[in-house]
């Protein structure tokens, strides 16, 4: 009797001390999310606020006189002379008629104001249209960096300001004036790679990913899947399955870079493929992807309970059938959850890319497996790499929509995983 | 069964994809080489790009090392058809070209770099020699006639005219090509303005003398030369190691360090009164010309006034361009494209 007491009595006194350790316990649990959570925040509002003025671009509308005197052109539509012509003097004479008190002796200061492109936009705008000529357009063209720079960062200690005191006033007076407008930076969506931070865009980085990730997923799918079917559901149990086991798994812990090498000496110097294209990107991605895939796949296929296999086998299907009829479509969800999360993972490489020549300069927006492509991880490498300063509000833009795929991935694997996942 | 035969298709199709990778022509220029030169040749690609009706050339920064060990694997469309480098061939990649077929090649000598060290223009300005650079930053120092670990922790420890602060100095990572041409051009040169370098044998002076120092002092900051630009802002203790380009850029934020009592300006680093100046090249596979389309235009386009000359746009992004004789030598160069020979680079 008096030792249950004694117990009841132990029991009662350490309860107290039971319930302080739990409550520490999870105390602990909460600081670690909040850790967690927090180095989040820090990352996003560093790059949001970095680089949401990456979407902004700042363009100037002016009246262009195409006077075909001017330009040294009676006819665009004859390539010679629109290859000779002057598309730079009816931009600075327009904008020298905006601003009051600018002379032709200010000429070179005007022109830094425009951007070195915009004589290509009025260039092109010509050459569609070429009864513009000998008229007047309201046309709108990006400013310099220099300008757009101004504009959004005056008084920002990151940023230099390259303009002159008669520039900055010029420009304030436009802003005014709305001359000179800031405007969501459609271009940043629409073009390629440029040394001109106001004309840099990622369209072709994204094409670049996107025929990359077709590439990794077309290959790594069925090899890594067919492979998991295999040694789940037909491989004897031997030392040499074993081996390749072990061996997969040390695949997956390989730095990726390793991947890279392995891509140059095969598919590059032996099999004679060309530098920097999306296929081979895509192969040696879909050699790194496809262990993570294959021990998914796996895992998915364990999961699927013996008694489904058994019924099946019971009235009489064949492995192959029990295989494909059965144990696949259960095990799908959980093999395409491991295949998004493995491609996202792919998605963000950029080591073994460096290798086989895709952290490469490439203006023209991919239009093939076979062409020059970068994908989005390197463009942000890029950028970040660049002296120009106004490539870093470019670079976390690029790091914004490179984050918005990832998240839009991870959300439908979780989303399937919810959708199609079926519990016994 | 159909489950099957849609496996199958997809298997079929990524093995179609695979396989059918055939060394196929290219019309596009691939160009390799130098990180020093990428920003330069990347403006002159773009331009050549929107001027002509070529594609834009593709260019990759693989370092000068790296460029050329490319450039001189062999003929044929998988191969790079020019090449940067931030420093000459070396005798041995020529051979290596050589060996492998790469037989005619043509140099071009595209103006220079300089290396600055900078500071935040809050920050004492250093003004320094060579031989009291090689002091502060070298790995070993003579003391006393013997070479010991580098023992300078303040910068007045080396000279009593330096500020009385202590020796942090940020710089490239030993991969780097700037790394490279620091070590060769103002560690080395220091080191040789001692008089007990006299007496070091040819290893130990590449090892002493081209060595920075590893006890903190000096921090390796990677490729991003921004990085170390922020860390100068932010910084006033600190100094920074990177090219001619990037303090342009920053002018209104970092001042340079006097060095043997030149400043880095553009002129001096022309007129290689700078003592850590370098010359930029580049190099250009004569067997590709005309096979693959453009290689001369774009040759011919860097050579131009309108890239090159003293308002050229190269000018505006930090390139020091070269003096209006060596340019209209350079414009000969690509219209008559001389072959490179051994006796050029001894």
């Amino acid at each position: 009797m008096t030792d249950q007491r004694s117990q009841a009595e132990i029991v009662r006194q350490s309860l107290k001390r039971r319930y302080r350790k739990e409550r520490r316990f999870r105390a602990y649990g909460i600081m670690a999310i909040a850790i967690a959570l927090g180095a989040l925040l820090i990352l996003f509002t560093d790059i949001i606020g970095k680089g949401y003025t990456g979407f902004v671009k700042t363009t100037i509308t002016m009246d262009v006189q195409l006077d075909g005197e001017m330009m040294y052109l009676d006819d665009p539509t004859d390539e010679r002379q629109i290859k000779m012509a002057d598309f730079v003097e009816p931009l600075v004479q327009a904008l020298i008629k905006e601003i009051p008190g600018a002379t032709e002796d200010d000429r070179n200061q005007v022109r830094e104001l425009i951007n070195p492109y915009a004589s290509v936009t009025l260039r092109d705008a010509l050459k569609a249209n070429p009864d513009w000529l000998g008229t007047t357009q309201t046309m709108t063209f990006l400013t310099h960096t220099d300008v757009d720079v101004y504009v959004k960062h005056a008084g920002d200690d990151a940023y230099s300001i390259k303009l002159n005191d008669q520039q900055k006033t010029w420009v304030d007076e436009l802003l005014e004036r709305d001359v000179i407008e800031t405007s969501f930076n459609d271009v940043f969506f629409s073009g390629g790679d440029s040394r001109d931070p106001s004309k840099a865009g990622i369209l072709g980085a994204i094409v670049g990913s996107l025929l990359t990730m077709f590439v990794t997923l077309i290959l790594s799918f069925p090899i890594g899947v067919a492979a998991a079917i295999y040694l789940e559901e037909f491989a004897p149990q031997n030392k040499f399955t074993d081996f390749i086991e072990v061996n997969i798994n040390n695949l997956a812990a390989v730095p990726s870079i390793i991947f890279g090498l392995l891509g140059l000496a095969v598919f590059i110097n032996l099999f004679g493929m060309p530098r920097s294209v999306p296929v081979v990107g895509g192969l040696v991605l879909t050699l790194m992807t496809l262990p993570t895939i294959i021990i998914s796949s796996r895992a998915a296929i364990k999961s699927v309970p013996p008694s489904i296999r058994e019924a099946a086998e019971g009235i009489g299907a064949s492995k192959m059938q029990v295989v494909l009829h059965h144990v696949l479509p259960l095990a799908m969800p959980g093999m395409l959850t491991g295949s998004i999360i493995g491609m996202a993972q792919a998605l963000g490489e950029t080591a073994p890319l460096l290798l086989i020549g895709m952290v490469a300069f490439i203006v023209d927006v991919p239009d093939g497996f076979f062409d020059s492509a970068t994908v989005l991880p390197v463009q942000v490498f890029l950028w970040a790499g660049s002296p120009e300063l106004a490539f870093i509000e470019r670079a976390s833009a690029a790091i914004m929509v490179l984050l918005a795929f990832l998240i839009s991935m991870n959300a439908l694997a979780i989303w399937m995983r919810k959708r199609l996942e079926r519990r016994w | 069964m159909k489950l099957n035969k849609a496996l199958a298709t997809v298997a079929l199709a990524g093995s179609v994809a695979a396989m059918s990778a055939p060394a196929m022509a290219r019309d596009t220029i691939s160009i390799v080489g130098s990180s020093t030169v990428y920003p330069f040749a990347t403006v002159v690609a773009e331009r050549f790009g929107t001027k002509t009706d070529f594609s834009t050339p593709k260019l990759e920064s693989t370092g000068s090392g790296g460029g050329l060990k490319l450039f001189c694997q062999g003929i044929g469309t998988q191969h790079p058809d020019i090449t940067n480098a931030s420093r000459r061939m070396k005798t041995s990649e020529f051979e290596l070209c050589q060996s492998n077929g790469v037989t005619d090649i043509t140099e071009f000598r595209i103006g220079s770099d300089g290396i600055v060290i900078a500071s935040s223009k809050e920050a004492e300005n250093l003004d320094i020699t060579l031989e009291q650079l090689f002091l502060a930053l070298g790995s070993k120092v003579p003391v006393n006639g013997e070479w010991v670990a580098n023992p300078n922790k303040n910068w007045s420890d080396v000279d009593s005219s330096l500020p009385n602060k202590p020796i942090r100095v940020m710089g490239p990572p030993p991969t780097s090509g700037t790394r490279d041409s620091f070590n060769e051009l103002a560690l080395a040169a220091g080191c040789d303005e001692l008089p007990e370098a006299a007496s070091l044998s040819k290893d130990e002076h590449a090892s002493i003398c081209e060595s920075v120092r590893e006890d903190g002092a000096f921090i390796e900051a990677g490729e991003n030369d921004n990085l170390i630009v922020q860390k100068l802002i932010g910084d006033t203790g600190m100094y920074g190691v990177f090219g001619y380009s990037f303090l342009e850029e920053n002018a209104d934020r970092l001042q340079a360090a006097t060095l043997n009592g030149m400043i880095p300006t553009a002129e001096a680093i022309a007129a290689d009164e700078y003592p850590v100046a370098r010359s930029l090249f580049f190099y250009v596979k004569k067997a590709h010309v005309g096979v693959v389309p453009g290689i001369a235009e774009y040759v011919s386009e860097f050579t131009s006034n309108a890239a090159m000359g003293q308002n050229g746009y190269l000018k505006d992004v930090g390139l020091i361009v070269p003096p209006r004789a060596a340019l209209m030598d350079l414009m000969d160069k690509a219209e008559s494209m001389p072959n490179l020979t051994l006796d050029e680079l001894k």
